[in-house]
Order: C-alpha cells, then sequence, then structure tokens
C-alpha cells in the first residue's frame, strides 16, 4: 500500500484538496455523507472575491483585499493567513476559468465583476446566480477524471464518526457506511477534514440538512481545539420558512436592493412607526419609507457589512417594533430596477424566492430577516509566517491608495510548510468552513468560497510535504498496529448498539432526538446570535445542561441495522450538543463586542484583553469545554475602530431577543 | 432571459403553474392533509403503502411533512411505524438529491409545497421513490449510474494542472449564457425517470452498453463547446456512438418536459447527434 491521504468532506475544501494532492501523486480516499456534487458549497450565490485588472487599474490591490478582511472581520483573525489567501486569489480565479466555470462575461468577453459588502470596489466574481454550484461541479468535475485515473477513491454515503489517533498523531478514521451500516476503519498518514459549518446547531439556519458540525464536534472531543466558538454569522437577509431559512444572497443588495420599512418621519428627524405598516407596499408614498441603511451610513448604504446590517434590522423590528406588518420582516426593495436586468443578473435567487413564497421580488418588495447563517469559528489551525513582517503594524489602508507591497507567493504563509492549517493534532488538518481562520469576528461576503480553495490548493501541499518529510515518512499508517483502529471501531460499534437497543414502544417523549434538536435550535437562536448577555446566556448554559442529560438517554424510534437514517440523525444530535456548549461557553466568556459576537453588557470592543483567539478544549470529565484566550497574530495590521462612516450616534443598543427567527 | 413584464406565468406549463398559484392562494393554513408514501425495507423487499396525517404549516413543502412525520411517526391507522428514509441536501432545489415521484410526477420535494399540490382539508399527496434506480430504502433510491455516465463522456475540461498558467480563454456573453444553462444539471435524474429509453438496471457491468441519458448528452455538448474542452471531442463522440449512446433516444421528448432547470436537452441531443454521425463519417472515410 503506497502512501495514502483521507480527505473528509466532499465540498469545495474537500474537493481542491483532493485535486491537489492526487497531482502531487498521492492516493486520496474522499468521504463524504452525500454524493460530493450535492454538498452544500451549491448553496452559495452570489460569488467569489478576488483583485482583478480592472480594480487594480482603479486603485484596488491584493494589499486592499487582505486590509479590508482583517477589518470586515474586527481584527480577530491571524493576518499572515490573510494576507497569503489575498496574494492568492486572483491566481485561483484563473485556475477555475481554465477548469470551464461559465463566469459571467462583459462584451467584450472578460469576467464580469459585482460590488459586495465591505468593499468599495468591484471585486466580485460571479457566474449566474450559482457561483457555489458552478465552483463546485468545476472541482467535481476534476475529481471525477482524477477518480476515472484510479487516484481518488469516493466513498460517498459513508459518515465520518472520529479520527484514529495513534501516538499523538492522527493515522487514519473510524467510519460507517450509512446504506449497509458497516462500521471499519481506514487507515490513513494525513487526515483532512473539509466537513464544513455547524448551521443545524441553531435548528433552522441558511444551511443544508447535513451541516451540523457533528464531524468537528467528532474531532474536537478526541482532543483537537475549537477555536472561535463564539463567532456565529447571522445574515441579514433571509426568507422565513418552515425547514429552512433560505437565503436571499448579499447580491440584492449588491445590485441595488434597498432596505426599508413603512415610517412616518418626525420634525427631529427620527423614525417612528407607520399606522398602515402592513398594507401593501407600492401604496406606501416615497416619504413614507425609512431606508435606515441609506441614512445612517451614507458611505456603504445598504452595502454595509452584514453584522451591521443585521443588527439594525433586528434593532428596527425587536427594539423599534417597525417591522413590517408588525412581524420580524423588513423589505428588501429591487422593483426600482429594470426587471430584464434583474432577470439577467439575479434569476436564480430571485426564482428561489418566487418559488417558496410565491411573489415576484422583480415586481414586489421581498419580506426578508436574519437568519444563522456561517461559523467564523471551527477547528483550531497553525500556520508558519511568511517573508513580510514588517518592524511595526501598519496603519488601516486608506482605500484606493497604493500598496505597500507587491503581491508575491509566500509572503503571508510560507508555501508547503506541513504545520499550515494543520490542528494541533499531528497529521490531522481542517480546511474550509470547518476551521476557524480567515475570517476572524465576522466573515465578509464571497471570502468564503475563495478560503476553501485557498486552503485546498495551497494547504494541500503541506499535506504532501508531512507526508514526505513528517512522521509518516518514518512510520507509514500501513505498518502500524492493528489495535488503535480495532480499539476505535469497537467503540463506536458499541455506540451504535447502546442506540439500537434504545428503542421502546411507549419512549418518553422528552429523548426523541427530534425533540431535543428542536429545543436546542431554538435556545440556541434566542440566546447565541445577534445580541447575547451574561444573564441569557447562563440560561443557555443551564438548557444545554438539561439536553445533555436527556440526549444520554436518547431514544429511537427505530432499531433497523439496514439505511437507518434515525440513528445517524441522534448521534449527530448527542454530537452538536458538545460545539453548542462551546459556542455558549466562548460567548459567555468574551466579555466584550466584537464583529458577530455582540454583548449587551459590554458593548465596546476591548483590545487590551480580548484581542486573543478563543480556544476551546474538551474536558472529557465535566464533558464540556475549557476556554482560554490565546495570543494571535496582529502583526501586520494595527487595529482600528471599526465603523464603516457611520453616522448616527444617538442609536439605542439593541436588547438581548427571546427568539427572532 | 424572461422578458414578460407582468407576474402572470409564461412558456409550456402555463396552466398548470397558474392552477398551482390559485391553489395555493386558497390553501388554509392548519388543515390536514394525508401524506401517502410507498415504502420498502431494502433490497430485494416487498414494497407498502403507508398514510400519514399532517397539519400544515405556512409555506409547508413535502420535506417538513417528511420531517413533522419523522417525529411521530403514526399511519392513519394508528400503526407505530419507523420515520421515513430520504434524502435532502440543501432544501432550495439546487443539489438535486432530494429527487422523487409526487403525485405521479417525478421532482424535488424540497420545491413542492403542499398548498400547490393539496390544497384543501383532506387531500392526498402520494410520494414514491424513482423507479429507474435500485432503492436503498423507501424514497432513497441509488443513483450512481448517473455519475457513472459522466464518467463514460468524460465531462470535465482537461487542464495541465492547478499551477498558474494564467486565465481561461475569452468567451462572448451569448457562449456563456448557453454554456452556463447547460451547466446548471444538478444531476438529479428526472430526465432518466422520465425517458422511455432509460430503464432500470442494477447490474453495473451492462451499464456500459445501456442508454447512457440525456443529462451526460447534454454534459459531453458542454464540454465540447469549451475551449480547452474540445480536446476530448472525439473522445465524447465516441461513447456517443456505440450502443446505448445518442442513437438510442427514440425522441419521445420527455426528458425536457421535466428538467427542473429547464436545460435544452433536446437541443443538446440534436446537436450531439448530428455530430456523432459527423464523426462516423469522418472515421469510416478515414480508415
Ligand atoms: C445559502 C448560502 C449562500 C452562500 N453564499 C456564499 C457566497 O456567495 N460566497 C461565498 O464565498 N460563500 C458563500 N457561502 C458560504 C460557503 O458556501 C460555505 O462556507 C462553503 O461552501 C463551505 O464549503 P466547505 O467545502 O467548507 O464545506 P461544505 O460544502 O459544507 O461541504 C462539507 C462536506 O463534508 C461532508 N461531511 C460533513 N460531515 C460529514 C461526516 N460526518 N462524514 C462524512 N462527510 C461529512 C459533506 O458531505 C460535504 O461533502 C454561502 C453559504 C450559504 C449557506
Ligand atoms: S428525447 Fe430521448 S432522452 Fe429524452 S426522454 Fe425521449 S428518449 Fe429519453
Ligand atoms: S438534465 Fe435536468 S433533469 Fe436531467 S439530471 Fe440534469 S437537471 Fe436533472
Ligand atoms: S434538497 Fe437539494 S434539491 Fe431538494
Amino acid at each position: 500500500m503506497a502512501q495514502r491521504v483521507i480527505v473528509v468532506g466532499g465540498g469545495l475544501a474537500g474537493l481542491a484538496a483532493s485535486v491537489r494532492i492526487a497531482e502531487a501523486g498521492l492516493s486520496v480516499d474522499l468521504f463524504s455523507l452525500v454524493p460530493v456534487k450535492r454538498s452544500h458549497s451549491v448553496c452559495a450565490q452570489g460569488g467569489i472575491n478576488a483583485c482583478n485588472e480592472v480594480a487594480r487599474q482603479q486603485g484596488y490591490s491584493e494589499y486592499e483585499h487582505f486590509d479590508e478582511t482583517v477589518y470586515g472581520g474586527d481584527f480577530l483573525a491571524d493576518q499572515h493567513p490573510v494576507l497569503e489567501m489575498a496574494n492568492w486569489a486572483p491566481r485561483i480565479i484563473d485556475l477555475l476559468d481554465r477548469m470551464g466555470v461559465p463566469f459571467n462575461r462583459t462584451s467584450e468577453g472578460y469576467r464580469d465583476l459585482r460590488l459586495f459588502g465591505g468593499s468599495l470596489f468591484k471585486r466580485t466574481h460571479f457566474a449566474g446566480a450559482t457561483t457555489g454550484q458552478q465552483l463546485l461541479y468545476a472541482l467535481d468535475e476534476q475529481t471525477r477524471r482524477y477518480e476515472s485515473e484510479g487516484k481518488v477513491t469516493k466513498y460517498e454515503y459513508w459518515e465520518f464518526l472520529g479520527p484514529v489517533i495513534h501516538d499523538g498523531r492522527a493515522v487514519g478514521i473510524v467510519a460507517q457506511d450509512l446504506r449497509t451500516m458497516q462500521i471499519r476503519a481506514f487507515r490513513a498518514d494525513a487526515v483532512v477534514m473539509a466537513t464544513g459549518g455547524c448551521g443545524l446547531v441553531y435548528g433552522k439556519s441558511t444551511n443544508s440538512i447535513i451541516c451540523t458540525g457533528a464531524a468537528a464536534a467528532r474531532c474536537y472531543q478526541a482532543g483537537a481545539w475549537y477555536g472561535n466558538p463564539e463567532m456565529i454569522q447571522v445574515h441579514p437577509t433571509a426568507i422565513p420558512g418552515s425547514d429552512k431559512l433560505r437565503l436571499m444572497s448579499e447580491s440584492a443588495r449588491g445590485e441595488g436592493g434597498r432596505v426599508w420599512v413603512p415610517g412616518i418621519k418626525q420634525a427631529d428627524g427620527t423614525w417612528t412607526k407607520h399606522p398602515k405598516t402592513g398594507a401593501d407596499p407600492k401604496t406606501i408614498p416615497a416619504n413614507e419609507r425609512y431606508y435606515f441603511l441609506e441614512e445612517k451610513y451614507p458611505a456603504y448604504g445598504n452595502i454595509v457589512p452584514r453584522d451591521i446590517a443585521t443588527r439594525e434590522i433586528f434593532d428596527i423590528c425587536v427594539n423599534h417594533g417597525m417591522g413590517v406588518a408588525g412581524e420580524n420582516q423588513v423589505y428588501l426593495d429591487l422593483t426600482h430596477r429594470d426587471p430584464d436586468y434583474l432577470a439577467r443578473k439575479l434569476g436564480g435567487i430571485l426564482e428561489i424566492y418566487e418559488k417558496f413564497v410565491g411573489d415576484d421580488p422583480k415586481f414586489t418588495p421581498m419580506r426578508i430577516f436574519p437568519a444563522v447563517h456561517y461559523s467564523m469559528g471551527g477547528l483550531w489551525t497553525q500556520f508558519t509566517k511568511g517573508s513580510y513582517n514588517p518592524s511595526e503594524p501598519r496603519t488601516k489602508h486608506k482605500s484606493g491608495a497604493a500598496a505597500p507591497i507587491q503581491a508575491a507567493v509566500g509572503q503571508g504563509m510560507a508555501y508547503g510548510e506541513i504545520n499550515n492549517m494543520q490542528t494541533n493534532v499531528q497529521g490531522l488538518y481542517a480546511f474550509g468552513e470547518v476551521n476557524f481562520a480567515f475570517h476572524g469576528a465576522n466573515r465578509l461576503g464571497a471570502n468564503a468560497l475563495l478560503s476553501c480553495l485557498f486552503d485546498g490548493l495551497f494547504s494541500g501541499m503541506s499535506v504532501v510535504n508531512y507526508l514526505k518529510d513528517g512522521a509518516p515518512s518514518k512510520a507509514p499508517a500501513e505498518g502500524l498496529p492493528s489495535q488503535p483502529y480495532d480499539d476505535s471501531v469497537k467503540a463506536e460499534q458499541n455506540r451504535v448498539n447502546a442506540l439500537l437497543n434504545s428503542v421502546t414502544p411507549n419512549a418518553e417523549p422528552e429523548t426523541n432526538p427530534y425533540a431535543i434538536h428542536k429545543e436546542l435550535g431554538v435556545e440556541m437562536t434566542a440566546a447565541c446570535t445577534v445580541v447575547k448577555s451574561e444573564a441569557r446566556l447562563k440560561q443557555c448554559l443551564a438548557k444545554l445542561g438539561e439536553l445533555k442529560d436527556r440526549a444520554s438517554r436518547i431514544r429511537l424510534g427505530d432499531n433497523a441495522s439496514w439505511t437507518n437514517q434515525t440513528l445517524s440523525y441522534a448521534r449527530a444530535v448527542q454530537d452538536m450538543l458538545s460545539v453548542a456548549d462551546a459556542i455558549a461557553q466562548g460567548s459567555i466568556q468574551r466579555k466584550e463586542s466584537r464583529g458577530a459576537h455582540y454583548r449587551t453588557d459590554f458593548p465596546e470592543r476591548d483590545d487590551a484583553q480580548f484581542l486573543k483567539t478563543t480556544v476551546a478544549r474538551w474536558d472529557p470529565a465535566s464533558r464540556g469545554a475549557l476556554i482560554a484566550f490565546e495570543e494571535m497574530d496582529h502583526t501586520l495590521i494595527k487595529p482600528a475602530a471599526r465603523t464603516y462612516g457611520k453616522v448616527d450616534k444617538t442609536s439605542k443598543k439593541p436588547e438581548p431577543a427571546a427568539s427572532h427567527t | 432571459m424572461i422578458t414578460s413584464l407582468t407576474n402572470a406565468p409564461a412558456g409550456p406549463h402555463a396552466k398548470e403553474l397558474a392552477q398551482r398559484a390559485a391553489n395555493r392562494r386558497n390553501a388554509k393554513v392548519g388543515r390536514t392533509v394525508m401524506v401517502k408514501v410507498q415504502r420498502c425495507d431494502g433490497p430485494g423487499k416487498a414494497s407498502r403503502w403507508e398514510t400519514f396525517k399532517v397539519t400544515t404549516e405556512r409555506g409547508m413543502n413535502v420535506i417538513s411533512a417528511l420531517q413533522q412525520i419523522a417525529g411521530n411517526p403514526v399511519t392513519t391507522d394508528g400503526k407505530k411505524t419507523t420515520p421515513v428514509v430520504w434524502n435532502s441536501g440543501c432544501l432550495e432545489e439546487v443539489c438535486g438529491a432530494c429527487t422523487m415521484v409526487i403525485n405521479g410526477k417525478v421532482r424535488q420535494s424540497c420545491s413542492c409545497l403542499l398548498d400547490d399540490y393539496a390544497p384543501n382539508e383532506g387531500d392526498t399527496i402520494t410520494l414514491e421513490p424513482m423507479s429507474k434506480f435500485p432503492i436503498i430504502r423507501d424514497l432513497w433510491v441509488d443513483r450512481e449510474r448517473l455519475f457513472h455516465n459522466l464518467r463514460r463522456v468524460k465531462a470535465w475540461v482537461p487542464i495541465d494542472g492547478t499551477y498558474n498558467l494564467g486565465p481561461g480563454p475569452r468567451e462572448h456573453p451569448k457562449d456563456q449564457e448557453i454554456r452556463y444553462k447547460m451547466s446548471e444539471c444538478m444531476s438529479c435524474g428526472c430526465c432518466l425517470e422520465a425517458c422511455p429509453q432509460f430503464n432500470l438496471e442494477a447490474d453495473e457491468s451492462k451499464w456500459d452498453t445501456s442508454f447512457i441519458g440525456a443529462h451526460a448528452i447534454n454534459q459531453a455538448r458542454l464540454f465540447n463547446m469549451h475551449a480547452t474542452g474540445k480536446e476530448l471531442a472525439m473522445e465524447r463522440l465516441d461513447a456517443l456512438m456505440g450502443p446505448g449512446g445518442v442513437s438510442d433516444c427514440g425522441n419521445a421528448q420527455n426528458c425536457v418536459k421535466v428538467c427542473p432547470k429547464s436545460i435544452p436537452l433536446t437541443e443538446s441531443i440534436a446537436a450531439m447527434g448530428r455530430a456523432v454521425t459527423l464523426a462516423s463519417f469522418t472515421k469510416f472515410f478515414r480508415s
């Protein structure tokens, strides 16, 4: 057996890693809950950021992209990896272009660009209204090519149950076939986790139904650290729904969408609730429409970053009671734009609205409200700093000014170093949304697809070098004793047997996995999203304690030994609770407000104490998180206040919510 | 490109869409709907029907109905049973996972609203697995053959590797629009379920000689249109030339009618049919 790498997850990050590693001549075993082409990455609509020639000639640069990302993340991201990602972005777009991604084109045939939140330059590349789908397909096609050549072996409908760790090193995984229910161990010299985010911890979110975070939870419980768990992004514009909160892409704002509520302007310039707030929006005259984002943030207007837009929408609805029809919703209005133009630029995403709500957004303003969307936090990873190390951190870059450095490979991270995006467990890597890197306390729109691809393409080489020069070169996994593998299989088999034996005709409703998950979602949404407070978070921890207890007595409604989905679901619910606990604990201990993390009792950012990474370590004794704050890398840009040119200083601070979805 | 300036649905499905829209307006939240599911415990096992009662919520789709049932799976006869097994992912009709046969018609279940299909108190909605793929359990079928057929036509651009080699070929926006449309295929298999020439084939060794399906023919055309993808054009045509190739298509046009992404499948089939004919002539005269 030659050296092998296991990649868990076939979204953008996992496929990019598989292609890169296979290309270097190593064999890849690729695991996924679903056929990789159906991974969650297909949901991404808006686009992918990169510096480009047009923006460059207007003054934009890779450096500014780096600066925006750090600033957008409220300085919580380690800075060197962000610099390297921004530097690589243009070449990643080129590569996707060569793979045949149908990027939208200008009349001259160049790649078209759109404006996205957090930047004053057009730097977002897109393919219709389904950019993520198109990028994933391109990578899926390249993976299929390597599969045909025998270099990639797919294990689809296999669930990752945990890493096999031997002598402090990841040497394989245990997985279960979701059809036959067979559990077995797989040997590997390195394991790459690329299992995406954890939206399902919040019950309903914008994520796919498979984004439970359970795979990351299993690594965390096996000793991998979890970074910045409390940093959960809530997207400002989602469509309320009973199974899912479907995203209305930020590109709707980028293409001119205006956010407003009906209102009456008072003599002192403030706005109050409109008497006919639920009336047909077309009957509300222009001077009775309160465009609150445009008024408060004249420079950015409707394209302020997500966390700001989210809190403002939340504030208008929950604190000022000005939501449309008295409910938690505001208008996102595109009706002033040419319908043909909208159909061409946003066709796919507007169809989603029409399909699930019944109104055509080209003619009727959409009703939207914020929803949990992305986890900036995730498995904690390392990196080796690159060659750019100024003696003093620079001040914030002035938009459009000349960049202090010209982009070159290796300035941010040292290419090929084996610790890049490796967790604290040797040989266990984390790529894509599942890691905590790049996005700090808040992710800018259209930067996630980039970070997924960058991880796979850049740090894929680190995995290759780890096999060549690291521990596996001396002690390959194929030569290890079978005991650690057998033990891991046995432990998982026991867990499964216990779950199957729990089936009983008269189960207590409180041990039903669906009920536990539902209550978890409601609680987490109420306590750990837009606004948080110590009192509410403590209440949340108590609730989580109750749910953990109930989950330990969970009872299944199906004991089939063939294709038992309930089993897999219940097991994921149990593991999601450990992520929920880390989110809540991190939220309590970070006594400040930063990016997506907003504490009513500590409304200011506190760099002196909290310009640090939250690191959650699993404590088997308490079955919960031990939180510590660790030093991080802010050696390139000095932290500056994050204001996006807000003018209104009188706005009230939002109050914690019981529930807002 | 959409040019109509009204809200009224247009196109071949106008009547059906208008009916559904009317249903949606009249449907009441909180009514009872019967969900009739064809169930099967595994390959080789007999199928059976089970019916469940569901109380509707606003905007409820088939997925949330199945979720409601899973929480407490009791049939209308009061029999306690197991939760229904099905597949889903994105819940917004872009991943293709949740495809099944609903009221006799193949489609995605996530975008299927109960209000559209069962608008009245006591209405029944029927769910069956796709019939052209082997059953795994209940509504979950194994569509591996669909991906296998993408390998048959080498549905990829043969790039020189992931090195930094500059941008890809420039492309006219008109060509981009055509390629984008074709590239939206989410491998759902609706076109195969509806096709009279595509039949259930559990024996993998026969896949390479059985009808390849509209989706794969469309992908062959997509990559033959791309400046670099063309490199493999002859190999793709070879794959479409033999048994199970494009000439097996009986031109019934069912595929294009059920494709949820409105991919111009019959155009693709015609284009590839012509290309294959041309290629076989060339081959004949060369040999
Ligand atoms: C609605 C929506 C729109 C978005 N739009 C944009 C956008 O416009 N631009 C942008 O940059 N970002 C966007 N994002 C974010 C972006 O889509 C995601 O961050 C990104 O796709 C994550 O990719 P990934 O490869 O990390 O994981 P995913 O694509 O989530 O893939 C995870 C993979 O892991 C597998 N997996 C998970 N658990 C297990 C297990 N236990 N065992 C085996 N396999 C497992 C899954 O099967 C899957 O293959 C959007 C997100 C959402 C929700
Ligand atoms: S046109 Fe061809 S591929 Fe389409 S349904 Fe008919 S026989 Fe099948
Ligand atoms: S062509 Fe249409 S129906 Fe066929 S698999 Fe693709 S999306 Fe589905
Ligand atoms: S769940 Fe993805 S298409 Fe229905």
